[in-house]
């Protein structure tokens, strides 16, 4: 199959500018006749729901949680890049696209990743003036920090929920569009298939999660804001009830995936304890604004630390090894998310690990509480502060920066960060892969279009830290709205669709007939067991470090949980009540049959 | 170590609950979720009906965590939801009570899951800045007074979990509704439709059958984000101030 990625021809920084003023529109008499479905409430589908709703559009929202406000994109905790260039440090929207697309090592389409730096400033005004309140400086204005891979501070944020209150702020403007009626909100809803009609998408069909009912649902273009896969290795720092169903499916009906291969691992997430471990938790990468990663020089340390019998502040300066500042004097600490974690892994490979389960590195933050606490009592007029003092008031000011954050890894480890160095560990956080469109956002399927993190074109190899928000809003209120008219002024003439087509027969039978196929097993393990295996198998052959003997081996593994998925699998409950077993990924195994 | 649980099981809506005894062994490093988690691997190894509950984040954002843990909602830790509850809290043969987040406007869906989308109606009632995508100023145009920023943000860290609702003993949505007032109305972005917000939201959240505030505060104490009651009397003088100068029938 030939793939056309339609972009525009001419200089880079003027396609945009140019698509915009020739594209083809749709008046707006011809809007109001037109339906859309959006299925996903994440910041990509709230805010497309919303934006296209104001235009005019019939929106048909779709979510599985109780509220669009649940979406996984409300987890981000660091924030969001824009080239406002407000620091005055020589920020601009070729600069953002450049390190956009040199941290995802020259993979990501040009022509879409310079659009993306386009509209990031427009995204921060958007949300500003929704009320999303970003951290600001005493005179008001906004304030910016940095982020891995970047040499500006170009990244938005609200203390460590930039996600919510950006979800919050998408969330409202949808919530205002269901109330004036421009957008009809399906919660509890879970796609389950993509219907096709003569070569275009022309539905969806859906499971009712409060009493199982299968329906279906036309419209005459089809909007998946689904999300990543990063599931697939069951321990991620993904939302548990992230999966990727509806993006699965339509490559069951066609589309294409690109880059599936790309996962991002975050060199920052609280280590697994034990084998009931259900998600990793993310410490977020602004920590490495100020954190400093090491592990300790000598074995016998290492040793000490892991018995309990030296503790991390004990070992000298002379004996740390603050191994990324060592390799990377540039970046130091703040080297991109793939460097960051390869460097952890191998730190850990050379027996450097200081858990008990030897994976996991120092995250230390003593020398940020000094540094900040001496500035802090000079400008308090202090002379000749004590530590006790500097101390104090260098946790202040760490406190203001990332108490939620601080506060977060002590109830989840018991340990005190101000007074004990975090320790961490990599794990999957993010999927650059994902469904192929164009630069119009467009799947190979005519009338599929995919946003978010569900798509594949914006990161190429690698995601640089604050640009998934930035990308899914981007994709939600600023691209979307102009290019989806290029399909949708081909349909000004198509009727309301029928549901009543025999495509829609089709697909349900397909969804009801997999749905009992499930339920009859009638075997003796759970959907999450098998889950909690696929995720190890992924995680050990396909994870950080990858190889031919190790894939093929994966793979084998893999085809034989599948088999064995099929002949044991028990689902307790019935498909016509609320059953969350249901909800599960249970659509993994068919994903496996990718590895085929 | 060993755990007794006395979990509320309600098959739907339309049926009675009532509670059910289990034993489950955990350990102290597991989240409260992940006991769970381990009790409904053992239910359904015994092809009995697993508990339900809803989760999703498990750090305490989303927002979709509920239960009532012997006796106070998100359990006995403050500013804390349940998925971030540890089990270190617990110890060998102690007995928990869990059960669903009770209120008229929460009705039950299943075993511990509620209906909350009472609350999405009151925000589409009113609780947003109506501002289309494209039109917004330059983010700099407003400057915002730090302190009022920060207030702003202190409210709007409500994660519209209900656990206010559940803690008051008149199942008032006040917090909940005060905390989105509050955040908008601090900014001045927010303020153009400070009066109409008000009185769309409340008149919402008293058609959503939510009770009186009677400064009980037990919402305070029990939300998992700490939002402060002092929103509430911001609601208040917002709302009699509205009510007052407004043209509109209240
Ligand atoms: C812990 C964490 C922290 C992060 N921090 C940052 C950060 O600081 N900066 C940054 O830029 N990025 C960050 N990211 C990444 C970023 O949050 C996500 O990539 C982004 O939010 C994804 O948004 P989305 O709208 O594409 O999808 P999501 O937010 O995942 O939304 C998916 C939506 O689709 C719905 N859905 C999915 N499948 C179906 C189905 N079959 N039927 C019906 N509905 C369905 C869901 O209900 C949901 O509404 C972080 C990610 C994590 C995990
Ligand atoms: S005010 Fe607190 S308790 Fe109430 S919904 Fe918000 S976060 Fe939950
Ligand atoms: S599961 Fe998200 S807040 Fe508890």
């Amino acid at each position: 199959m030939k793939l056309d990625g339609k972009v525009p021809s001419g200089d880079l920084a003027d396609k945009w500018t140019t698509y915009k003023s020739t594209c083809p529109i749709v008046a707006p008499h011809n809007k109001r006749r037109l339906d859309v479905i959006v299925v996903g409430t994440g910041l990509a589908g709230a805010s497309a729901a919303a934006s296209l709703a104001e235009l005019g559009y019939n929106v048909k929202a779709f979510t599985f949680h109780d509220s669009p406000r649940r979406a996984h994109s409300i987890a981000a905790q660091g924030g969001i890049n824009a080239a406002k260039n407000y620091a005055n440090d020589g920020d601009s929207v070729y600069r953002l696209f450049y390190d956009t697309i040199k941290g995802g090592d020259y993979r990501a389409r040009e022509g879409n990743v310079h659009r993306l730096a386009e509209v990031s400033n427009n995204i921060i005004d958007q949300c500003v003036a929704q009320g999303v309140p970003f951290a600001r400086e005493y005179g008001g204005l906004l304030e910016t920090r940095s982020f891995g891979g970047v040499q500006v501070s170009r990244t938005f944020y609200a203390r460590g929920q930039t996600g919510q209150q950006l979800l919050i702020g998408a969330y409202q403007a949808l919530s205002r569009q269901i109330h004036i009626g421009k957008v009809e909100m399906y919660n509890r809803h879970e796609m389950l298939d993509v219907v096709i009609v003569d070569g275009k998408a022309r539905g969806i069909i859906t499971r009712n999660l409060l009493n199982g009912k299968i329906e279906r649902f036309g419209a005459h273009a089809v909007i998946l804001a689904t999300g990543g896969y990063g599931n697939v290795f069951y321990l991620s720092t993904n939302a548990m009830n992230c999966n990727v169903t509806a993006a699965w499916r339509a490559v069951k009906r066609g589309a294409l995936m690109a880059n599936p291969c790309y996962t991002q691992i975050h060199p920052t997430c609280i280590p697994v304890s034990g084998d009931y471990q259900s998600k990793l938790t993310l410490m977020s990468e602004s920590l490495r604004n100020d954190g400093r990663v090491w592990v300790p020089q000598k074995m016998e340390d290492v040793k000490a630390i892991r018995e309990g019998k030296k503790k991390p502040v004990d070992i000298p300066e002379a004996d740390r090894d603050y191994y990324l500042e060592r390799r990377y004097p540039s970046f130091g600490n703040l080297v991109p998310r793939d460097v960051a974690s390869r460097a952890a892994k191998v730190a850990c490979d050379e027996g450097r690990g200081v858990n008990a389960s030897g994976l996991a590195v120092f995250l230390d933050f003593a020398s940020a509480i000094q540094r900040y606490g001496s500035s802090k009592a000079h400008a308090q007029g202090l002379e000749h502060p004590d530590k006790a003092t500097i101390t104090r008031l260098g946790e202040e000011v760490i406190e203001e920066k990332y108490g939620n954050l601080f506060q977060m890894y002590e109830k989840i480890t018991g340990d005190n960060p101000y007074k004990t160095p975090m320790m961490i560990f990599p794990a999957v956080h993010y999927t650059m892969g994902g469904l192929w469109v164009d630069y119009n956002l467009e799947t190979n399927i005519p009338g599929l279009f995919a946003l978010g993190e569900a798509n594949f074109s914006d990161h190429g190899a690698n995601r640089l830290g604050a640009s998934a928000l930035m990308q899914g809003l981007a994709d939600g209120y600023f691209v979307i709205p102009y290019t989806i008219g290029t399909f949708l002024s081909g349909e000004i003439r198509s009727d309301k669709v029928d549901t009543g087509h025999e495509a829609f027969a089709l697909a349900e039978k397909e969804v009801q007939d997999r749905l009992s196929r499930l339920m009859n097993i009638g075997g003796n393990q759970s959907v999450e067991s098998f889950h909690r295996r696929l995720g190890l198998t992924m995680w050990d052959y396909c994870g950080m470090a990858r190889n031919e003997e190790g894939l093929k081996k994966a793979r084998q593994i893999i085809r034989d949980l599948r088999e064995e998925f099929y002949r044991d699998l028990y689902v307790p409950g019935t498909q016509d009540e609320f059953n969350p077993e249901l909800e599960k990924p249970t659509e993994s195994p068919t994903l496996w049959s990718s590895v085929k | 170590m060993k755990l007794n649980l006395k979990i509320w099981r309600q098959k739907n809506n339309s049926t009675k609950g009532g509670f059910k005894s289990y034993q489950v062994d955990a350990n102290t490093h597991m989240s409260f979720l992940e006991m769970l988690d381990v009790l409904n691997e053992t239910l359904i190894a015994k092809k009995e009906e697993p508990v339900a509950f809803e989760h999703d984040c498990r750090e305490g954002i989303c927002g979709v965590c509920s239960m009532v843990i012997d006796g106070q909602t998100h359990g006995p830790w403050k500013g804390t939801t349940t998925c971030q509850l540890h089990m270190r809290e617990f110890k060998e043969g102690d007995t928990i009570t869990i059960e669903p987040f009770r209120a008229k406007s929460f009705p039950v869906v299943k075993d511990l899951v509620v209906d909350r989308s009472a609350f999405d109606r009151i925000i589409q009632a009113g609780g947003y800045i109506s501002v289309n995508t494209g039109q917004a100023p330059d983010g700099n145009a407003i400057p915002v007074e730090r302190e009022k920023s920060s207030f702003a943000f202190e409210a709007a860290a409500c994660i519209g979990c209900g656990a206010c609702v559940a803690a008051c003993p008149n199942a008032s949505a006040m917090l909940f509704v005060s905390a989105k007032v509050s955040h908008l109305g601090l900014l001045p972005q927010g303020d153009v439709e400070h009066s109409d917000r008000v009185l769309n939201m409340v008149k919402q959240m008293d058609d959503e059958g939510f009770g009186r505030c009677s400064n009980v505060t037990a919402c305070e104490a029990e939300c998992p984000k700490e939002i402060s009651v002092a929103n509430i009397a911001r609601l208040n003088r917002a709302y009699f101030g509205a009510a007052l100068g407004s043209e509109k029938k209240v």
